[in-house]
């Protein structure tokens, strides 16, 4: 009983949402609200495995590669600037200033300088999406517990075993916190990249749709590109949840007590 | 204390000592700032950007939302003892790094190490930055910028703190509406772009719906979350006080959210700026975006490099002015007027 009300509250809304698209969109006659059947068209046929394998996959394995490097680039980084006080003094006026720049108008400076290949969409990624992960690594590794850090200096824990069992594990949650902002920003660049310079690609195939005025098809790959998101958001919840398991733990103990 | 024979079963229960352990703790408690003791050592600090989630009690959603918010998530202790240390040493190592970047941007094309066509040195693009600070289509073209940002984000943040502050105090909106909202929270906005762009055209409509869309999640989920977060206890008391419902939203609820509503505001600001100037890059709409877009095209690459300089600047403006208003709106909370304790 108690999973049946559950399940209608978290399907209710969106089935509400559905059925009064399809209604609205029989009767209407805009020229902007694709109708059931029409979408359901344009996903058959727009979305079929060729389109994937061109399209889809590039870009999303694009998507991949650059957090991939955000990560590992923000998180080594982010490690060395947050163990040397001079070094975070002297990086923070300049890292501030990058990471105000909107990491879009990257795009046409690297087209110039790496050309509009693979390489130039990974770094766009790379150098948007690095940002929060670096200054919350370097955030994380500052609020370290000062005891923790004390014990581990009086058993003359240190090198890469400091860095493994005392300042990743303590600075994780903060690390996934940016890495969690990093996905959004990734993804939006991602599109982006595609959308201003490419031959090829999500973002690009969407602009063509609209700039062929194919409705169906267009909304079909905003939903697409919506999906990626969700998708996304899902699957760093499972390894967040993972990764943070201790942390969960402990946190609720110490609500609890 | 004498030994006791561990066989006569349990010690005897020692009320005066408890009592007394109890005690300590309490007045620990009062004196270190109550709510502290929640977080282990290390995540204290972020007691602004903390538990934002529904309820604290139950397991974390997700530890990324309590941090969320874009960089510095520690205030309170950990801020006072850094203002304290961030003498004028400290900002002259901050300035050598802004110089050595310069002279690194300088070198780069000088030595040969980039095309110096596709890269001009740092210098170059700084007297163009100066020579645009006298030019009026710079400015207009920053006009239009802030305009597309402010009118944006004030849609955004009235619609989602009026719906956050309706859905956050209803128990069933909120688990009705809870499915959407995380569904469509990720949708990245900029899939909106084509829809924007056959919709509204270049005008500064496409513009608004990007950054309407954006920012309204970010605010909306901050609400959602302040409200959450209102104390039961206070709740009841301003209940039993005879406080009607209005009372009740202005003196209970809006001063537990307001964090959470700065909070929320401030990553919208940023998140705006963002999506303006994608914008104008990508669909044209007018302004410093479009600019940057019309100099790459027209291989006008040092203003194009001065703009992007100028976006930066924006940026952290923008990002100073809002660190700025939230510590004075927010300057009765404990996480800002750290110093007290």
């Amino acid at each position: 009983m108690r999973y049946a009300k559950n399940f209608l509250y978290i399907v209710g809304l969106p089935a509400l949402l559905l059925i009064g698209w399809v209604l609205w969109s029989a009767q209407s006659t805009s020229f902007f609200v694709p109708t059931w059947e029409q979408m359901t068209n344009a996903f058959s046929t727009t979305w079929t495995w060729s389109r994937m394998t061109t399209d889809v996959f590039p870009s999303v394995g694009r998507l991949i590669a650059g957090i991939i490097v955000s990560i590992i680039l923000g998180i080594v980084v982010g490690l060395l600037v947050g163990s040397f006080r001079w070094l975070r003094q002297l990086m923070e006026p300049t890292m501030e200033f990058f990471r105000a720049v909107p990491p879009v108008v990257l795009i046409p400076v690297f087209m110039l300088l790496i050309g509009i290949g693979d390489d130039m969409k990974i770094a766009v990624i790379v150098l948007g999406a690095v940002w929060p992960i670096l200054l919350n690594t370097v955030e994380g590794v500052r609020s370290m517990d000062e005891v923790l850090s004390d014990t581990s200096h009086t058993y003359r824990i240190s090198g890469v075993a400091r860095i493994r069992y005392l300042i990743l594990p303590s600075a994780m949650p903060q690390i996934m916190a940016g890495i969690r902002q990093s996905l959004s920003i990734a993804l939006i660049l991602m599109v982006i990249s595609e959308m201003f310079a490419s031959s090829a690609g999500l973002g690009y195939t969407i602009i063509q749709f609209q700039r062929s005025f194919a409705i169906p098809e267009m909304w079909s790959g905003i939903v697409v590109l919506g999906l990626i998101g969700v998708i996304m958001s899902f699957i760093f919840q499972i390894v967040e949840r993972k990764v943070l398991a201790w942390y969960h733990g402990q946190r609720e103990m110490e609500n609890a007590g | 204390m004498t030994e006791r024979d561990p066989s006569k079963g349990p010690a005897p229960h020692d009320d005066e000592a408890v009592g007394r352990e109890r005690q300590v703790r309490d007045l620990h408690r009062l004196e270190t700032g109550g709510s502290d003791d929640n977080f282990p050592a290390g995540y204290r600090v972020a007691s602004l950007d903390t538990s934002t989630r529904p309820d604290p009690g139950a397991p974390a959603v997700s530890v990324a939302q309590r941090g969320a918010t874009g960089r510095r998530t520690s205030t309170g202790r950990a801020r006072a003892v850094r203002q304290r240390r961030r003498t004028w040493a400290n900002r002259l190592l901050g300035l050598a790094g802004i110089v050595l970047f310069l002279v690194a941007w300088e070198l780069l094309p000088l030595l040969g190490i980039v095309d110096g066509r596709f890269m001009p040195p740092a210098s170059a693009a700084l007297t163009d930055l100066f020579a645009k600070f006298g030019d009026s289509v710079f400015w207009i073209a920053v006009w239009d910028t802030l305009r597309a940002w402010f009118l944006g984000m004030v849609i955004a943040v009235v619609s989602a703190a009026v719906l956050g502050f309706l859905i956050g105090s209803s128990p069933f909106l909120r688990k009705f509406t809870n499915s959407t909202i995380e569904f469509l929270r990720p949708v990245p906005s900029v899939a909106l772009i084509p829809l924007a762009v056959l919709v509204f055209g270049v005008g500064i409509e496409s513009a608004l719906l990007l950054i309407v869309y954006a920012c309204f999640w970010q605010v909306l989920i901050q609400v959602l979350y302040g409200v959450a977060d209102v104390d039961v206890v206070a709740m009841d008391t301003a209940k039993s006080y005879g406080m009607g419902t209005f009372a009740r939203i202005r003196y209970v609820v809006f001063p537990t959210a307001l964090p959470y509503l700065m909070t929320g505001i401030r990553l919208a600001a940023a998140v705006a700026l963002i999506l303006a100037i994608t914008a104008q890059l990508i669909i044209g709409t007018p302004g410093l975006g479009a600019e940057i877009a019309r100099a790459q095209s027209g291989g006008a690459y040092v203003s194009m490099y001065s703009l992007v300089l100028a976006t930066g600047l924006l940026g952290v403006i923008i990002n100073i002015i809002f660190r700025a208003i939230e510590r004075q709106i927010l300057s009765w909370h404990t996480s800002i007027r750290s110093e007290v304790k």
